[in-house]
């Protein structure tokens, strides 16, 4: 009791002393590094006099055992969608109906009802987006929407690819290449999966991630990427295109949830809220240049946003995006023995 | 203990002894206690955490993340067995072996880059006056306030194609292509002894920094060579702090992930992202735990027998 | 090189000419990516790889940005506190284990003053996030200390061997001669061994606080809610993007610690 007192007396006095604003509530965010606009964090905490502390994870999995750990003093974090079963299974969020808040109305209809989330009740959409290829067509002048990009590519692009080392993404897409039920452990498919990556990977040049400057560089000329970061390249080098792989390619949302062990839980509510207002969503989608799940966003977001090629998809291959899944462990063993393996 | 009336010389001598030895037992005891707080800090932040470590490798990997509280041993077997998920055979988990292996190649590597360029810069700023020794010592320790990922940035784009290096090359007429550095094993052990330098160096000039130089100047004088100058004088008191860096260099070095992730290209696991990779996206903490371990076993092994034969040494010395 | 002329040259143990090129080189080496780092933070582009035009942007950026500033100050406190107490406990612990022969348990103590640095860190960090969860869920205190604590216990070994392997080939004579001379242990310590140990305290100083400085992983594991660290601020975005904002906070950083080393040594100066 006494610890607890000291500190937050010694918390309050920090926040006193770092800030000029002395605020009625507070809020402590967990989110993406480099995702949050500062300005959408200020203009919540003038709107709500409530003093707003954000902190960084790098993954999904850190954030997850971090949370599942307890004791860390988070109200609000927002994981993948894919990830969002498993922390409802174990409990570690609060059903906040969401789907019954004012601003629910704003949800896109396709975002309304989720198979991560059936009904909405537990999180609001907070941006969405595609892994796809990158490819600098000063390089390549074939077709860019396909997988072959990176599992069998052509002679300029051999030796000149990145892939980021994210696991179910470049599993997916390997799989949809073969034809094969993302999760499956369908063998023989995963054999020729497997095969195929195996074979691929030597003509790769690098597995990493923060590929921005090198695609704008031209040290990589093509590559497995985000639809955001391939268009932030896109505004520093125009030759950098981005393809959505016809054979299939992964889709994800990041949704903010509030958390279980939340002690500050009306103020996040406030929060999930507040961001599905259309001019918030925007601020968000201007900063991290991601699409938002939000009606009536678009006159407030930049207008490059609104024609890019990386978010406003054609029909016929806005089809073939698919939101991932977990996977059960079983079937995540058996892909982290075949990533292992190709990384050997 | 009897006591005789008449104190014989053998008595006196064992009580001698006697003191002899109380006094020791008390010395130990001091050094016992002088060793308390660090012992405590890391029993409380990493001898403890070490026994969690070893309880989950016996456990059963938990859905999605943390564990289950059943016991099992199967972890164990993983790591140096595995049936082939294709065609069902029991086989090496040659994945973990080979990725082990190279790990141990890099900081061998790596030790070995940071001693030729820590040694001499270690004696070079041992040589300076007394006064400016600090600031060349400080100089070492400047660009290690930057952060290391941007360092390590700084060091790829120094190395890229279209980089400083080759642009210079290029420039002075020596290639007329640019030469492929980035991503190579050569940038892997580049960034690596950039990143570890100050780990030898230090060392090696806290142990070279009370080197006469009269004395092996006299030495010389007396006709003793070159060579035997270095081997009699300096490499004696080299020893101490070379032995010292290359365990701060050689260990980290296993479990090092971030430098050769980016450098590398991150096409090859090393053993650190293994491990991580256990943690992270491969879900399995039991199987994290149980590589680490091993890894542990292994560093142990090496330590204890480094101890052994550096007080053998001292021994020797004197 | 003009080595074949100085080969000529009277001996000087001084200058062995190839280990001084060598150490020029080094320090060539060092210093290449830092002039990289620097021309970079004054990039007008957004890109780390092509250089624009020459521009305070960045600063700009950094300087508006209270988040890095945080986490900048944090970095550097926590840096300094754990260093000081690891480099404390590290001397006393390399005192207790050398000038002796050899007594039970002294394998066992250097063994466990080096764990911390056998266990990856991931794997520390882990184990850190699962043991401080249950504490912090236990005490509901949830400050700086977990990340202190932390620092402290994997700074340890980087201050104890250099001090260590200083301690190591001391000259025991003096020493002797003080304690003959009937001064209290204390006073031998402050006036002789202090003065002789203090350039390997000082390297294990150094080395505790750049480690400590630059640590990622466990404190990525350790901190709570806004305990952001510059390396886990950076961490946090080299998933996304990196733009030359880092590079300013790290060219500020490098300024600082070059303005600290010269006051510190204008001072000390001045006393003498």
């Amino acid at each position: 009791m006494k610890i607890k007192l000291i500190s937050s007396v010694v918390a309050t006095t920090l926040a006193f002393s770092s800030s000029a604003l002395f605020a009625a509530g507070e809020l402590n965010i967990f989110n993406w590094g480099n995702y949050t606009p500062p300005d959408l964090i200020e203009k919540f905490e003038k709107q709500f006099d409530i003093k707003v502390t954000l902190t960084d994870y790098d993954s999904n999995d850190t954030a997850l055992a971090k949370v599942a750990a307890g004791g860390h003093g988070f109200d609000i974090a927002v994981p993948s969608n894919s990830y969002v079963p498993i922390w409802i299974e174990k409990g570690l969020l609060l059903n906040t109906r969401v789907d019954q808040m004012p601003n629910a109305k704003n949800i896109l209809p396709q975002f309304r009802d989720v198979s991560w989330d059936p009904g909405r009740q537990y999180s609001a959409p907070w941006q969405w987006g595609s892994t796809g290829v990158s490819v600098n067509v000063k390089y390549y002048k074939g077709d860019i929407n396909t997988s072959t990009i990176f599992l069998d590519p052509p002679e300029e692009l051999i030796g000149q690819i990145n892939v980021v080392p994210e696991m179910m993404d470049v599993m997916s897409m390997a799989i949809w290449y073969h034809g094969g039920e993302i999760c499956s452990d369908d063998k023989a498919m995963l054999k020729k999966v497997n095969d195929t990556l195996v074979a691929a990977k030597p003509k790769w040049k690098s597995m990493s991630y923060g590929n921005l400057s090198k695609f704008a560089s031209e040290d990589i000329y093509a590559g497995v990427n985000w639809n955001g970061a391939s268009f932030r390249a896109r505004i520093q080098n125009e030759n950098v295109h981005y393809g959505h792989p016809k054979e299939g390619y992964p889709l994800w949302q990041d949704a903010v949830v509030v958390l279980a062990e939340a002690k500050n839980v009306e103020n996040a509510k406030i929060f999930q809220n507040f961001i599905m207002e259309p001019e918030n969503a925007a601020m968000m989608s201007a900063f991290a240049r991601y699409a938002n799940g939000i009606i009536g966003s678009e006159p407030y977001m930049p207008a490059d946003m609104l024609t890019a090629p990386e978010i406003v998809v054609a029909p016929e291959l806005a089809a073939k995006g698919k939101f991932l899944e977990t996977c059960a462990p079983e079937v995540n063993k058996i892909y982290t023995k075949i990533w292992t393996n190709l990384m050997k | 203990m009897t006591m005789n009336s008449n104190l014989s010389s053998s008595e006196s001598a064992k009580k001698a002894a006697e003191v002899e030895r109380l006094s020791q037992k008390k010395d130990v005891r001091n050094r016992w206690l002088l060793s308390l707080p660090a012992l405590a800090i890391i029993f409380f932040a990493a001898a403890g955490p070490l026994l969690i470590v070893i309880l989950y490798s016996f456990l059963t990997p938990g859905d999605y993340t943390g564990v289950i509280w059943t016991f099992t041993t199967e972890t164990w077997i993983s790591v140096v067995l595995e049936r082939d998920f294709f065609d069902e055979t029991l086989g090496w988990a040659d994945a973990h072996l080979s990725i082990f292996w190279r790990s141990i190649r890099l900081s061998l590597i790596t030790t070995i880059l940071t001693a030729i360029f820590g040694i001499p810069t270690a004696y070079f700023i041992a040589t300076r006056s007394p006064k400016s020794r600090n600031i060349w010592l400080f100089l070492i320790t400047i660009p290690f306030w930057s952060n290391l990922l941007v360092r390590t940035y700084a060091i790829q784009e120094l190395i890229r194609n279209k980089g400083v290096i080759n642009n210079f090359l290029q420039w002075i007429g020596l290639t007329n292509e640019p030469i492929e550095m980035m991503f190579t094993d050569f940038a892997v052990g580049f960034g690596m002894t950039y990143v570890y330098l100050p780990l030898m160096v230090l060392p090696v000039y806290a142990s070279i920094e009370k080197l006469d130089f009269k004395l092996v100047e006299g030495a010389y004088d007396l006709y003793a060579s070159r060579w035997q100058c270095l081997r009699r004088i300096i490499v004696p008191l080299v020893r101490p702090g070379l032995i010292a860096g290359s365990i701060l260099v050689f260990i980290p070095c296993l479990g090092a992930y971030v430098t050769p992730q980016i450098l590398g290209g991150g096409n090859q696991l090393m053993f650190g992202n293994l491990i991580a990779l256990q943690f992270g996206q491969g879900k399995n903490w039991p199987l994290g735990a149980a590589l680490s371990l091993t890894l542990m076993v292994i560093v142990m092994i090496a330590l204890v027998y480094f101890v052994k034969v550096s007080s053998g040494e001292n021994k020797k010395n004197g | 090189m003009a080595r074949s002329s100085l080969f000529n040259r009277p001996f000087e143990i001084k200058r062995i000419p190839s280990f001084q090129s060598i150490a020029l080189f080094t320090f060539v080496g060092l210093y290449g990516p830092i002039i990289i780092l620097i021309t970079y933070s004054f990039n007008s582009s957004a890109s780390l790889g092509v250089f624009e035009s020459f521009s305070f942007q960045w600063y700009i950026t950094a300087w508006e940005n209270e988040k890095v500033q945080e986490a900048a100050f944090r970095s550097l406190y926590l840096a300094a506190t754990a260093a000081t107490i690891a480099t404390i406990a590290a001397t006393m612990a390399a005192l207790a284990t050398t000038r002796t022969k050899k007594f039970r348990g002294m394998t066992l103590i250097f063994v466990i003053i080096n764990q911390p640095l056998m266990i990856p860190e991931i794997v520390t960090a882990v184990a850190l996030l699962v043991f401080f969860a249950m504490i912090k869920i236990a005490t509901g205190y949830t400050g700086m200390l977990y990340l202190i604590i932390a620092h402290t216990a994997f700074c340890i070994p980087f201050a104890y061997l250099p001090i260590r392997a200083r301690l190591e080939s001391m000259d025991l004579t003096l020493e002797t001669a003080g304690a003959d001379l009937y001064a209290t242990p204390w006073k031998t310590f402050q006036r002789i061994t202090l003065p002789m140990i203090w350039p390997g305290i000082i390297a294990g100083y150094m080395l505790a606080f750049v480690i400590s400085l630059d640590d990622v992983v466990i404190s990525e594991f350790v901190k709570s809610a806004g305990q952001e660290t510059l390396p886990t601020y950076m961490l946090g975005q080299l998933r996304r993007f990196i733009t030359p904002e880092t590079n300013a906070i790290a060219t500020v950083n490098i300024a600082v610690s070059v303005i600290l080393v010269s006051g510190f040594f204008l001072l000390t100066q001045r006393k003498k």
